[in-house]
């Protein structure tokens, strides 16, 4: 079961890879398909193996990823919930 | 602008650093694999840890690639003239004592052009923070030698190598008298976002250098690979080595990069100086002016 998951602006993306190849998990590959630059962005291929450590999201120059902790998501939805109510 | 999440998660955090950006600019102008954005991810974690008090903040930067951070990030921020944003940092600090100053800016600006002010400021002990993102090479204006280009570098002025020696960073502000100085490179994320962080908390001149690839110019030219080979490359020849003496950290074409953090000691910085010294020589005569000077 995945502790974590990414979040990918594709259009922001300019695949140079260093989100591939310093993810400690080996969970991104690039995908085959363009944006609207071009440029092939990130997709998670391995899902199941995300921590969530948001090492992707310190390396990305373009701002176009992060990660982040499910457990952590669901907590903060759950504040909001109870805020909104 | 389409996003994609995985799992899918009805609630997800946003990115930290995206309340820290003026997103309405974005796409950024910096060249894929470009080290600057890297650097600013590790700039805002550090401003999020570090619980900065972001409307006491503010962030000069010069002109050069890096110089366009000022325009990017959603902070107070002055995009100065060419080499200028430590005078500029300087006036900054000197009219409101209570806010931090970050000066954000590449090595042509800070070092080159701007060299003088540099030095100076270190003399004085200024409290600034400088963030220098060295990329080796004049980048904006086409890839031409800089007095930081390694000897025996191809660049857009030097087509059979460069031959002049160039400035060991770290130790040149040592001995013009900074308070705190760092190195790492843009594979040290991590290790990049804590030393900014120490950096913040200390009184006085903080300097942290930044090793960063420009694949566009730097390494094409020079057959380098492109930026995750660059990448890779500082992976495998960085060592770290806190509290190296400067005087042997100089950066060469493809030897050994020495990161950590170098100096970190204590000295009064120019206002505290300042204070005590006219409080010493005019006695009571001297009112120091309290709060901002201006504005």
């Amino acid at each position: 079961m995945a502790r974590g998951a990414v979040s990918i602006v594709v259009e922001r993306c300019k695949a140079c890879g260093f989100c591939v190849e310093f993810c400690p998990t080996k969970v991104l590959a690039l995908s085959d398909a363009f944006n609207s630059k071009g440029y092939h962005p990130p997709h998670a291929v391995t899902p199941d193996k995300c921590s969530g450590c948001d090492l992707c999201g310190m390396y990305c120059p373009d701002f176009a990823i992060h990660g982040y902790r499910l457990d952590k998501a669901a907590k903060a939805a759950e504040t909001e919930a109870s805020d909104a109510r | 602008m389409s996003t994609t999440t995985t799992p899918d998660c009805k609630v997800h955090p946003g990115n930290p650093v995206e309340s820290f950006l003026r997103t309405d600019r974005m796409p950024h102008i910096w060249c894929p694999g470009c080290g600057i954005g890297t650097t600013v991810n590790c700039f805002t974690r550090a401003l999020i840890d570090s619980k900065q008090d972001l409307n006491k903040l503010a962030i000069v930067s010069g002109i050069g690639c890096t110089g366009r951070v000022a325009g990017y990030v959603n902070l107070d921020s002055f995009h100065t003239t060419h080499g200028r944003a430590i005078p500029f940092a300087t006036g900054l600090k000197l009219a409101s004592p209570e806010t931090t100053v970050v000066v954000y800016s590449g090595d042509g600006d800070l070092f080159a052009i701007g060299g003088n002010h540099l030095i100076h400021a270190a003399r004085r002990n200024m409290d600034i923070k400088v963030i220098c993102v060295n990329n080796l090479t004049y980048a904006m204006t086409g890839g031409q030698t800089a007095p930081t280009t390694p000897e025996d570098v191809i660049t857009a002025t030097a087509p059979y190598g460069t031959y002049d020696p160039a400035f060991n960073l770290p130790y040149l502000v040592e001995a013009a008298g900074a308070v705190y100085v760092a190195r790492w490179t843009t594979f040290h994320v991590k290790q990049l976002a804590r030393s900014m962080q120490e950096m913040f908390a200390k009184k006085g001149f903080g300097f942290i250098e930044v090793v960063s690839p420009c694949p566009t110019l730097y390494q094409r030219r020079n057959k380098m690979g492109d930026a995750l080979d660059t990448m890779k490359f500082y992976k495998e020849v960085s060592k770290t080595k806190h509290g190296a003496p400067t005087s042997e950290v100089g950066l060469t074409k493809s030897g050994e990069i020495v990161v950590g953090k170098f100096v970190d000691r204590e000295r009064p910085d120019f206002t505290t100086h300042m204070h005590e010294h006219l409080q010493h020589s005019l006695g009571d005569k001297y009112i120091p002016a309290e709060g901002p000077v201006c504005g």
